[in-house]
């Protein structure tokens, strides 16, 4: 192989070369990598929490269910007024200068929360239930003002209201149809209905569950289980797994800049700040990768392994005077000179 | 060699191979001395995690995503693939420190640096898409959070961390081929050239 116009035994000439096994290394590797994850796996095992379901959540907090789904409705949830890639929420996008790949790409994945969420969900449940029909069609025949005034009065109601046999109630008002209404929504999501519906969605075949991860996420919850098993964002988030087991500790440096400033910061600098953190993050994380990449050939980077004397530790041996520092204790092991160098 | 042969790709890539990477090179049976530091061993104990990693994921990939929620069996498989996955990024980075402080790149090996960098980045991506498809609390906890950095990014119009199935298919797919052929240049491009030699003249004095 010619390298820098020289062939390896160019390379190599001069340099006392050893036996080594390469093959029998990589087997010895394998297996005694083998056994340690072997050991591990069967002492340790791994975690499993299991998933939470929409029937779970709304068993568990009836009163969080119906103030999320009457968010939902209201268009007031976190999910309801995303922006990009789920619906077109003005101004509700991610942006540095110019860069704003949030809202270049547009809605992709299209989310109606007021319809996915409650609107078809008890279109269904009306099937067989004329009241539960009659309800959904006053709700439809009001008006915008009205809806919204029976949204509010109905939200501050839900502030207050109370839990028995797993039903919500709330103080009297004029609350329209949405107390029958959140009543059916949440019998549905209680018998794991709206489990069913959320993510077959139309379909028989489907594997994707943007629809109930984004409700579950608008309701506080899911959040509540979160903060239990010590994964919340100031914990350092998605770098966590449940339990004491290791997550994805490789994504230390990632999770870290959304510890600090100006991440952390509403004034930030240079423009970025808690605002655009996820944008400004993957970004500086990007040119991080690259200058990682780029290492060889930028100066000071690619010289500190010189300066620092790390390298004279790694190569013991070979800095030693008549190269007698000891080296690996297997076929690697240099055996002297009596293997000729290399022509 | 006739002329038609010597229009032949085929011959054409042989005698490329035969120049580039002749057999010995590709597996010696002799190195130089200084391969005898504990450091090379980081390199070969990646690659052992690397196959204990596939193997425990095939076998969790033929009985489907269920199977290791349910079955004994299929839940010591998965704690293998989670502690195999584990020791290989212990392992790569132990590796990736060793090479930057010999200067692994230097006399012509600045490609094989940088496509470590992107094995490196391809095996965090196929970590976290394996994350996301643990279908558990922490598969919805990662997918809920991870949503919005890659939304703000603009990723998330094509990579919808919600998509179990989109997440799988990359997991099992299209990312383990990705690394693993990427380790195999890795791997080719070091036995091409063969290890860098030490940074300062053999029996130097600090």
């Amino acid at each position: 192989m010619k390298s820098m116009g020289q062939t390896q035994e160019e390379y190599y000439r001069g340099v006392r070369m050893v036996p080594y096994d390469l093959l029998k290394e990589l087997v010895l590797a394998m297996a005694g990598v083998g056994v340690l994850a072997i050991l591990v796996a069967a002492f340790l095992s791994s975690p499993d929490v299991a998933p939470v379901t929409i029937a779970n959540w709304s068993q568990a907090d009836p009163v969080d269910f119906v103030t999320t789904a009457t968010g939902e409705l209201a268009g007031t949830t976190t999910s309801a007024g995303y922006g990009a890639p789920y619906n077109t929420t003005p101004d509700a996008f991610q942006s540095w200068g110019p860069i704003a790949p949030q809202a270049w790409f547009g809605v992709r994945i299209p989310i109606d929360s007021a319809n996915a969420y409650v609107i078809d969900p008890l279109k269904h449940a009306s099937f067989t239930n004329s009241t539960l029909a009659a309800s959904l069609t006053q709700w439809q025949a009001a008006t915008p003002d009205q809806q919204a005034a029976w949204l509010d009065a109905y939200t501050t109601a839900l502030a207050d209201a109370t839990v028995k046999d797993g039903n919500v109630t709330v103080a009297s008002g004029d609350y329209g149809p949405l107390t029958l209404m959140m009543s059916n929504l949440l019998g549905v999501a209680q018998t794991g209905g709206l489990d069913g519906l959320l993510a077959i969605n139309g379909r028989f075949y489907q594997t994707d569950y943007t629809q109930p991860l984004l409700f579950m996420g608008d309701g506080g919850y899911f959040d509540g289980l979160a903060a239990n098993e010590h994964l919340s964002g100031d914990l350092w988030g998605m770098m966590n797994e449940t339990g004491t087991y290791p997550g994805q500790t490789w994504l230390w440096l990632y999770t870290m800049w959304y510890q600090v400033p100006p991440f952390t910061s509403d004034t930030g600098f240079l423009g970025l700040n808690a605002g655009n953190a996820d944008l400004g993050i993957i970004i500086l994380m990007t040119v991080l990768t690259f200058l990682l990449a780029l290492v060889p050939f930028i100066p000071i980077l690619r010289d500190i392994p010189r300066w620092l004397p790390i390298h004279r530790l790694i190569w013991r041996a070979y800095y030693a005077p008549n190269g007698q520092a000891p080296g690996r204790p297997t076929s690697v092991k240099p055996l002297g000179s009596s293997v000729p160098p290399a022509p | 060699m006739s002329a038609r042969n010597s229009d032949s790709w085929t011959l054409r890539v042989r005698q490329a191979m035969d120049r580039h990477l002749p057999m010995d090179h590709l597996l010696p049976d002799r190195q130089p001395y200084y391969v005898g530091s504990w450091v090379y061993v980081f390199g070969v104990i990646t690659i052992a995690a690397l196959a204990w990693v596939i193997v425990s994921g095939v076998v969790l990939s033929f009985f489907g995503p269920q199977w290791w929620h349910d079955s004994s069996v299929g839940r010591f498989f998965n704690s293998l693939h989670f502690w195999s996955v584990q020791l290989f990024f212990i392992f790569m980075v132990l590796h990736l420190w060793g090479q930057y402080f010999m200067a692994g790149w230097r006399n012509g090996r600045a490609a094989t640096w940088m496509i470590g960098v992107v094995i490196f980045g391809i095996s965090i991506l196929t970590a976290f898409t394996g994350y996301l498809s643990q279908q558990n609390f922490d598969a919805q906890f990662i997918a809920l959070n991870a949503k919005d950095a890659m939304n703000g990014a603009g990723i998330g119009a094509f990579f919808n961390v919600l998509n179990f199935g989109q997440m799988y298919g990359l997991h099992v797919m299209l990312l383990p081929i990705g690394v693993t052929f990427l380790v195999v240049a890795h791997i080719v491009m070091v036995r091409a050239r063969g290890v860098v030699k030490p940074i300062d003249p053999e029996g130097a004095r600090p």
